[in-house]
């Protein structure tokens, strides 16, 4: 299946037709088109560069970015107080591959349409979004790639308490 | 107050040790073996059983609660003689603590004048552009906030008991339709944190049921009193959704459906909360 951001398309076609000058937001025409195999996976990576999983952590912690100690706990003890609305992000670099963990942050909603996880690359279909933040995904791409990148060294599994 | 006296008299009536009633953490531990007295009724917990054994005994302590503040405010207001029709409250409504007593349990109501919900801080300012003949507070204001905590506040202890037959019914189902929505950049509805994950820790904040019972409380992170309203913003807010006005009738369709949940669930009003 193949997702794109055809608001953006359309409106580049549109301005183009009737040589009107590209106003759309800069955030938004970044969006980068990707495919998704099997509704299960993103195989490609977003920018065509790895991701940089030291900034991939920064990009994780970040209350304004990834924030995803907001749901997860997280093998980051320097960090207080994990969340705990969604899964234990130990050892999730065993469990998953880089193109499963793309999609899930991309656009969880396409494994889960219930789930309560954001769709951290994905603009379209969003309901009265606060100024400011239309038209923009809580994530860049290569910011994507990088909370990819550092999931997958997250190798070792929480240990046991009792 | 009140509360206080109701879960002495009944840790005295089951013959519990004095030594409870006394003990801040005995009654902490108390509350943490989940046994949440009137502040539970059926699966509905007020937000008083999620908040920190300080948060509570804040709210419990009359002469700790900030919120008393506020309701002196209310209380001087009452007696305040405004507008045109140089009328205060108190008189057409006498002694609030006879008049007042149970009227906000039933709130928001539909109101036949308007067509549509009322809460109590609209049927305030109603009553005082159309009989006083008075400007009506402004929303947030240490008035609007103090004089529905007051009229609130004489409902405390009994059982929130809003009416969603006839009229209401259409207002109630717009309200849970706002709460089943997902909005904001977060895609979030109310029912992910308030229903689905109650008790659970986003980083350090625990998620109660979002029940409004407490309000307008005094909430530690504003260092005021503030309103249902107010927080539904906030909310909104976080999750990067537009907030709506204070009083649009998004949000007090939203305040019935919220409301209308907490059901049962003592009025708390002025609560304390983190």
């Amino acid at each position: 299946m193949q997702r794109k951001t055809s608001a953006i398309s359309a409106m580049v076609a549109t301005a183009a037709v009737a040589g009107l000058a590209l106003t759309a937001p800069a955030q938004a025409a970044d969006l980068v088109d990707y495919k998704v195999v099997d509704d299960w996976t993103i195989p490609e990576s977003l920018t065509g560069q790895p991701g940089d999983p030291v900034n991939g952590k920064v990009v994780a912690i970040d209350r304004k970015l990834g924030n995803c100690l907001s749901c997860h706990k997280m093998p980051i003890p320097e960090e207080q107080f994990h969340g705990e609305t969604g899964p234990s992000l130990w050892g999730v670099g065993n469990r998953y591959e880089p193109e499963h963990l793309r999609l899930r942050i991309v656009d969880s909603k396409v494994i889960n349409p219930e789930t309560m996880m954001p769709a951290f690359y994905r603009v379209e279909g969003l309901h009265m979004v606060k100024d400011g933040f239309e038209d923009q995904p809580i994530l860049t791409a290569q910011q994507v790639e990088d909370v990819v990148a550092y999931l997958m060294t997250l190798t070792e599994e929480e240990p046991q308490t009792n | 107050m009140n509360t206080t006296f109701k879960a002495m008299a009944a840790a005295i009536a089951l013959g519990l040790p004095a030594l409870a009633l006394t003990t801040g953490p005995a009654f902490a531990d108390e509350m943490a073996e989940g046994k949440w007295g009137e502040y539970q009724v059926g699966d509905k917990r007020s937000g008083y059983t999620y908040a920190g054994p300080e948060t509570r005994a804040m709210q419990d302590d009359e002469f700790q609660n900030p919120a008393m503040l506020w309701l002196d405010t209310g209380m001087s207001e009452w007696e305040n003689a405004a507008g045109d029709a140089g009328k205060a409250c108190a008189d057409c409504h006498g002694d609030a603590e006879e008049s007042m007593a149970g009227v906000a349990t039933k709130y928001p109501v539909y109101s036949e004048e308007t067509g549509k919900m009322m809460n109590l801080e609209q049927r305030i300012n109603f009553c005082r552009t159309e009989n006083m003949q008075a400007e009506p507070y402004k929303w947030e204001s240490d008035e609007l906030l103090g004089m529905t905590a007051y009229v609130k506040n004489q409902s405390k202890g009994m059982p929130v008991d809003v009416s969603i037959d006839g009229p209401a019914k259409e207002f109630w189902e717009k309200g849970k339709e706002f709460y089943e929505t997902r909005r904001g950049q977060l895609d979030l509805a109310c029912t992910h944190c308030h229903v689905d994950n109650a008790g659970n820790l986003i980083r350090a904040e625990t998620l109660s049921q979002g029940q409004g019972n407490g309000f307008p409380l005094y909430r530690l992170k504003w260092q005021k009193v503030g309103s249902l309203h107010r927080r539904f913003r906030g909310c909104n807010n976080n999750i990067r959704a537009e907030k709506l006005p204070y009083g649009s009738d998004e949000y007090t369709n939203l305040e019935l459906y919220v409301t209308w949940r907490g059901n049962g669930l003592p009025i708390e009003t002025p609560a304390v909360r983190k």
